[in-house]
């Protein structure tokens, strides 16, 4: 019951290291606890975060649980010149050609028209925009008013921040058409379905002013596109509705799909004359071929193979062919699918008839997929017809009750 | 009525164990059996002026404990048995309490004097003794009462003020009981014994008196009688009456200005020529002014919508004078004193005060210490050199690095050479100082240090020879490398300036941490903890392979005190301490290590060895878990990863051991946070352990007894392990989630006014959201419907918590996350929910606009998750 005890620290007290590992230690947990969480609500950790804040780096380097793919998304943005386009030839969704119409399409499916035009990523980050087409080359390089796209002041949004967009550069009007969504701010989405995906796209994009008319620092206007549950509305609506651009076919997303890169069948893509300029490919001088054309990969066994992964062979080259026509492992060569065509056993492919016809086109980086080759053929013999498509949903329509009708419209 | 208690009272304080061990059965027995008569019992001992001394003094201490108790919960539970006791009885007991205030034996009046205001201290808050302060006070004005009575009674107030707050007196109260002190201090009424008394009650009173001090009539007649009191004639009185001055200063900084001047005079006085308990007072009143300016100081320039009490600047106005007189006290040095723990002198208060000083003025100080210390510093007396290298080191704090830089540049050789000085003290001061320049002028990670990177050579030349010296100097230049080290801190590659000397200074650090000279181990923790610091903040680039090659080297001496021989509970202790102390650096080492890629391996390939040491570690006592050694263990477990699975089914014993001990509460705060290393590690590995880790973690939720830090951290254990086992936390949710919510409603009760509850508050509703948010993210991907009956007064908690005003931003993180993953887990089940909901709009879009990037992207993400879920 004394008063206060005079005694001040004098020259300081011992050091108290106990204290600091302690709180060290709360920080590496809480951390820790942090990122475990964010991994699982599958965004960014917070290396990112720890990169842009002043907070005292520790020397602890957190780890990113996250799969290399998303790694990859976090230096994609960064990557220049051979390298860049290596990493964003494998990088796209590669719808397959619709050979057998898949089940519940009225359930789990969308469906939109695709604008016809260059299939490209585009890139938006430090103060740039970049669309690399899928061979990887550069299309445009611009200013844009999605975030960081442009070097304006008040830079929008959280740093770094960059964006990654699927889209189709449609000549026409100049404007990009956004089907797809990587990553937005920073966040990635691949490992997000494509309901979510198309969601985000549709409330994100508008309010950046990206669709807004061009601009000094907004080169390229960009636009969603309407997309609908593939119920027999939907799809009525993306066949035939009224569209700003040209259409090339409609385009089947699996809603429950991730962003699959490369060939993917949770993607499909159909066409007929009257959703495409283009049914039947065309050659080189833009004139339908007598025979069917396809291009396919020369592998080292002399086998000849589409896109696929794993790729399906569709004939073979001798040795000494090869060596007299100067032709290489991986070497891209046409041929023409003569009469005997393709032959089916069981249903299953079993092996073509082709007609050698040279090398492909120096600007084409991939050989067919299986699925084109198929649906061009198919084209050519007993197409699919919108009829059956339309059958089919109404068939499993009988079987089930929800009325959805929801019009996701950009 | 009452028993006869005397012989037991006698026998309890027996020389013979076995019968105070009887006796003291023999007391506790009749307290069982009947509280009120032998608490009556007790007190009529201690009023029988007829009973032996020794009886009635126990008869007090007895009383005293059935009222007080220094454990919460025990304190608690004896106020309700005090409380529940018959109001008759009661009354007896207080009237008997103050009768023997009167007694003629000394002790017996001030053991009563104790205990009434241990009852004062339950009844008063209650309103249940509304008469105490009035019976006093009549004590105090009734003509005939002896000088012994009133002294008594003063006692009784003072302890009784230190007891109460003044909210449980009413105004009219305050004034009679401070009018009565304040006259029981007036020199021509009373003697020495009641003017000590009443002086040391005023102390007491003090905080009570702020209506007065707020009257100016009322506070010159209090400040007048207080300095008078400063001048008696007895020294303990004037240290009493300086006592309640360095409260003053303190409390009533606001309205100083007017006495500014006389205390002047009478603190410098005491300094000067005062004995020395008086000068320490008052040099302590100086620096409780420094104190109160500097807070000020910081508080100006931190944001505040309060307002700000006036800077009233005295420390500024009165360094003229001050400093020199302080400056003298730092020549009155004790042989000796850095040796000696216990010793606080003059020079060192002095010394302390200077160093206040400096805070509180800055460059001001400079050219009124410089003087000083430069005719001082050559002199051939030791005092005069030590004195100024003090003065030097103390005066680092305050002024401008401009002001500095060019006095530590030129001195820094000089002070580098006094290393070599023949005494002791001024090479203790010189390394003091030395450790202070490291400390406030070197910080090579902002760009800036007086050390040149070509003088750390010679810097550390001398360091590494002077830290053979005595004790006392090596513990200081212990101090000065670890401010060495600490300034290159995340400073990335001017690191490396430290690497080639690094060798050295950790071979050296441990041949100090090995010296049997100390007489305490005060010098081995130094130097292992100044080892920490050094490897902390090493440049792992180019010294992965000295730290690496230190492991083994702390694993052999680890294993050393494995072998040590225990024979008595002071070994057992040292041994302890010297595990700690090695558990330290390994945990440094591990982190260290574990923090890159290309060093990771190292710790690997160690780890079960490293392993097998902890365990044998934990192993040399029964009954408690080395925290060290747990707190290395949770490192370990996150760099190894799954790979630690191997090592569970030895580890779990202790696991639980740690968990358990829920009254070494740091012990078991430590092992709830390794639960979560292991969990991120082993992820669903971790399901077999989780029955009985669960168990205790609701155990200790449970439990009263619990230390409240505890339970933060038991919260986001409890999210970590849902996280790791997904579904499988199903079976814990209808036991973890009434926790969650009752510790909810309890935040929503907290009253947040006092800042220490406000800080706890927020740590429990950080938590609490982190374990919602480890079960939902847990549950997402299966079985997330067993959530959603709980998911309703989750949003009205997150709703709640939105209120908060201000805001914390963790808090808020944690919130909108846990708003968020409800959205993301539970999906369109939560639609309705949501729809109903009016506030996460408004606490979305507050928190979109926050300048705090990380909580603005949680926000934005939530925003979608909510969204989803609205369009479902």
């Amino acid at each position: 019951m004394a008063p206060h005890d005079l005694r001040r620290p004098f020259k300081r007290a011992a050091i108290s290291d106990q204290q600091k590992r302690r709180d060290l230690s709360l920080l590496r947990q809480a951390q820790n606890r942090h990122d475990a969480q964010q991994h699982a609500r599958h965004l960014a950790s917070t290396v990112l975060s720890l990169q842009s804040s002043s907070s005292p780096e520790l020397d602890i380097e957190l780890e990113c649980e996250q799969e290399s793919k998303e790694l990859d998304v976090r230096h994609a943005s960064k990557l220049r010149g051979a390298e860049a386009r290596r990493w964003f030839a494998k990088q796209l969704m590669l719808p397959e050609w619709i050979i057998d119409v898949p089940d519940r399409l009225n359930l789990d499916w969308y469906v939109f028209a695709r604008p016809a035009g260059k299939r490209c990523f585009v890139v938006s980050s430090n103060g740039t925009t970049v669309s690399r087409l899928r061979n990887g080359s550069i299309l445009h390089h611009f200013p844009s008013a999605l975030p960081s796209g442009a070097r304006t002041r008040g830079a929008s949004g959280p740093a770094p921040s960059y964006c990654i967009l699927d889209c189709i550069f449609h000549e026409l009007d100049q404007t990009y058409y956004v089907i797809d969504i990587l990553c937005w701010r920073g966040y990635s989405l691949y490992d997000c379905t494509a309901e979510f995906r198309f969601f985000w796209l549709n409330s994100k994009l508008a309010e950046t002013g990206a669709c807004d008319s061009p601009s000094q620092y907004h080169r390229f206007r960009f636009s969603s596109v309407p997309v609908y549950e593939c119920d027999q509305g939907g799809l009525h609506a993306a066949y035939t509705g009224v569209v700003p651009y040209v259409k090339d076919g409609l385009l089947f997303y699996y809603k429950h799909a991730h962003y699959q890169t490369g060939n993917t069948p949770l993607a499909l893509v159909w066409k007929d004359e009257n959703c495409s300029q283009y049914v039947i490919d065309t050659d080189s001088k833009g004139q339908v071929p007598s025979q069917q054309q396809v291009a396919l990969e020369l592998q080292d066994d002399g086998k000849l193979s589409t896109s696929d992964d794993p790729p399906v062979v569709f004939g073979s080259l001798d040795g000494d062919f090869i060596q007299k026509s100067g032709l290489h492992l991986g070497s891209l060569l046409r041929f023409a699918i003569t009469e005997g065509g393709l032959s089916f056993v069981d249903g299953k492919f079993e092996k073509a008839e082709l007609h050698y016809l040279g090398k492909v086109n120096r600007a084409r980086a991939f050989a067919d997929s299986f699925s084109k080759i198929m649906f061009q053929y198919m084209v050519r013999h007993s197409p699919l017809k919108i009829d059956d498509l339309l059958a089919s949903i109404s068939s499993s329509d009988d079987q089930q009750n929800k009325p959805y009708d929801v019009e996701m419209a950009g | 009525m009452a028993m006869e208690i005397t012989q037991f009272l006698l026998a309890a304080q027996s020389a013979d164990a076995k019968v105070r061990t009887e006796a003291e059965a023999n007391l506790r027995q009749f307290q069982e059996q009947n509280l009120p008569i032998f608490l009556l019992s007790l007190s009529v001992e201690l009023a029988n002026s007829e009973k032996p001394a020794e009886s009635r003094r126990m008869a007090g201490i007895v009383l005293k404990n059935s009222l007080d108790a220094k454990d919460a919960s025990r304190k608690e539970h004896l106020v309700q048995q005090w409380m529940a006791i018959d109001i008759a009885i009661k009354s007896q007991i207080k009237d008997l309490l103050l009768r023997t205030l009167g007694s003629s034996v000394p002790e017996a009046r001030h053991t009563s004097a104790q205990v009434i205001a241990k009852i004062a201290a339950v009844e008063i808050p209650r309103k249940q003794w509304p008469e105490l302060i009035g019976s006093l006070l009549n004590n105090m004005t009734q003509i005939d009462s002896p000088a012994s009575l009133k002294q008594a009674t003063l006692e009784t107030l003072g302890y009784v003020c230190e007891e109460i707050s003044h909210q449980d007196l009413v105004q009219d109260e305050v004034n009679s009981v401070l009018t009565a002190v304040v006259q029981g201090m007036n020199l021509a009424e009373h003697s020495p014994e009641v003017r000590l008394a009443a002086t040391k009650a005023l102390y007491n009173a003090l905080d009570f008196a702020q209506t007065n001090f707020e009257n100016e009539m009322e506070r010159n007649y209090i400040m007048k009688v207080v300095c008078e009191t400063a001048l008696s004639k007895e020294a303990d009185i004037r240290q009493a009456a300086f006592e309640c001055l360095v409260s003053i200063a303190s409390t009533y900084y606001e309205v100083l200005e007017p006495y500014m001047q006389t205390l002047f005079e009478l603190t410098s006085n005491a300094v000067k020529g005062d004995e020395e308990t008086v000068s320490l007072q008052a040099i302590e009143f100086w620096s409780s002014i420094c104190d109160e300016e500097i807070e000020l100081q910081e508080y100006e320039g931190s944001e505040s919508g309060d307002s700000v009490p006036p800077h009233s600047r005295f420390i500024e106005k009165a360094i003229s004078l001050l400093v020199p007189m302080l400056l003298e006290t730092l020549l009155k040095q004790e042989e000796g004193q850095d040796q000696d723990d216990s010793i606080w002198n003059i020079s060192m208060a002095g010394g302390t005060c200077l160093g206040l000083v400096a805070r509180t003025v800055g460059d001001a100080i400079v050219p009124l210490v410089m003087p000083f210390v430069q005719t001082n510093i050559v002199k051939p007396d030791w005092r005069c050199r030590e004195a100024a290298t003090y003065a030097f080191g103390s005066i680092l704090e305050g002024p401008t690095i401009e002001q500095l830089s060019p006095l530590v540049r030129a001195g820094l050789d000089f002070l580098l050479n006094a290393m070599k000085d023949e005494n002791n003290q001024v090479k203790d001061s010189t390394a003091w100082t030395l450790s202070r320049i490291f400390e406030l002028l070197h910080s090579p990670a902002t760009g800036f240090s007086v050390i040149s990177p070509e003088k750390l050579e010679q810097v550390l030349a001398v360091l590494l020879e002077s830290i053979r010296d005595a004790p006392n100097v090596a513990e200081k230049v212990c101090g000065a490398i670890y401010y060495l080290a600490q300034g290159y801190e995340d400073a990335g590659t001017s690191s490396s300036h430290l690497t080639p000397y690094l060798t050295n200074i950790i071979s050296r650090l441990i041949e100090t941490a090995a010296r049997t000279d100390g007489s305490d181990s005060k010098l081995r923790s130094s130097a292992y903890e100044t080892l920490n610091e050094v490897i902390r903040c090493s440049y792992i680039p180019e010294t992965s392979h000295i730290v690496a090659q230190l492991l083994p080297v702390i694993m052999t001496k680890l294993g050393e005190t494995l072998e040590l021989q225990i024979v008595s509970s002071e070994d057992r202790e040292k041994q302890g301490d010297l595990q700690a102390s090695l558990c330290g650096v390994l945990q440094v080492i591990i982190q260290k290590l574990s923090g890159t890629d290309e060093t990771k391996p190292i710790i690997l390939q160690a780890s079960d060895h490293i392993m097998i040491l902890f365990l044998k570690v934990f192993a040399c006592r029964r009954s408690t878990v080395h925290e060290e050694a747990m707190l290395a263990i949770g490192a370990l477990a996150y760099a190894c990863g799954p790979e630690f699975g191997k090592y569970m089914s030895e580890f779990y014993k202790y696991l639980e051991m740690g968990l358990q001990n829920f009254e070494e509460y740091q012990v078991c705060s430590i092992t709830v946070g390794v639960v979560g290393d292991i969990c991120r590690a082993l992820d669903d590995k971790v399901l077999p352990y989780c029955d009985g880790i669960m168990t205790f973690l609701i155990n200790n939720l449970q439990s009263t007894e619990l230390h409240r830090s505890v339970k933060p951290p038991i919260f986001s254990c409890i999210g970590d392990i849902a996280l790791a086992i997904g579904e499988h936390f199903e079976k814990y949710v209808s036991h973890a989630i009434p926790m969650m919510q009752g510790a909810a409603e309890h935040c929503a009760k907290m009253d947040t006014s006092d800042e220490e509850l406000m800080e706890y508050a927020n740590q429990l509703k950080l938590s609490i959201f982190e374990a919602y948010s480890g079960i939902l993210q847990g549950f997402k991907n299966a079985k997330s419907e067993v959530m959603m009956p709980y998911a309703g007064h989750l949003l009205q908690f997150i709703e709640l918590v939105s209120r908060d005003s201000p805001r914390d931003e963790s808090v808020a993180k944690a919130a909108i996350a846990v708003m968020g993953d409800l959205a993301d887990a539970l999906g369109p089940n939560t639609k309705l929910l949501f729809k109903d909901s009016i506030f996460y709009v408004q606490f979305l879009g507050e928190c979109l606009q926050s300048d705090d990037e990380q909580l603005k992207e949680t926000a934005v993400w939530a925003q979608g998750m909510i969204g989803r879920v609205l369009v479902s």
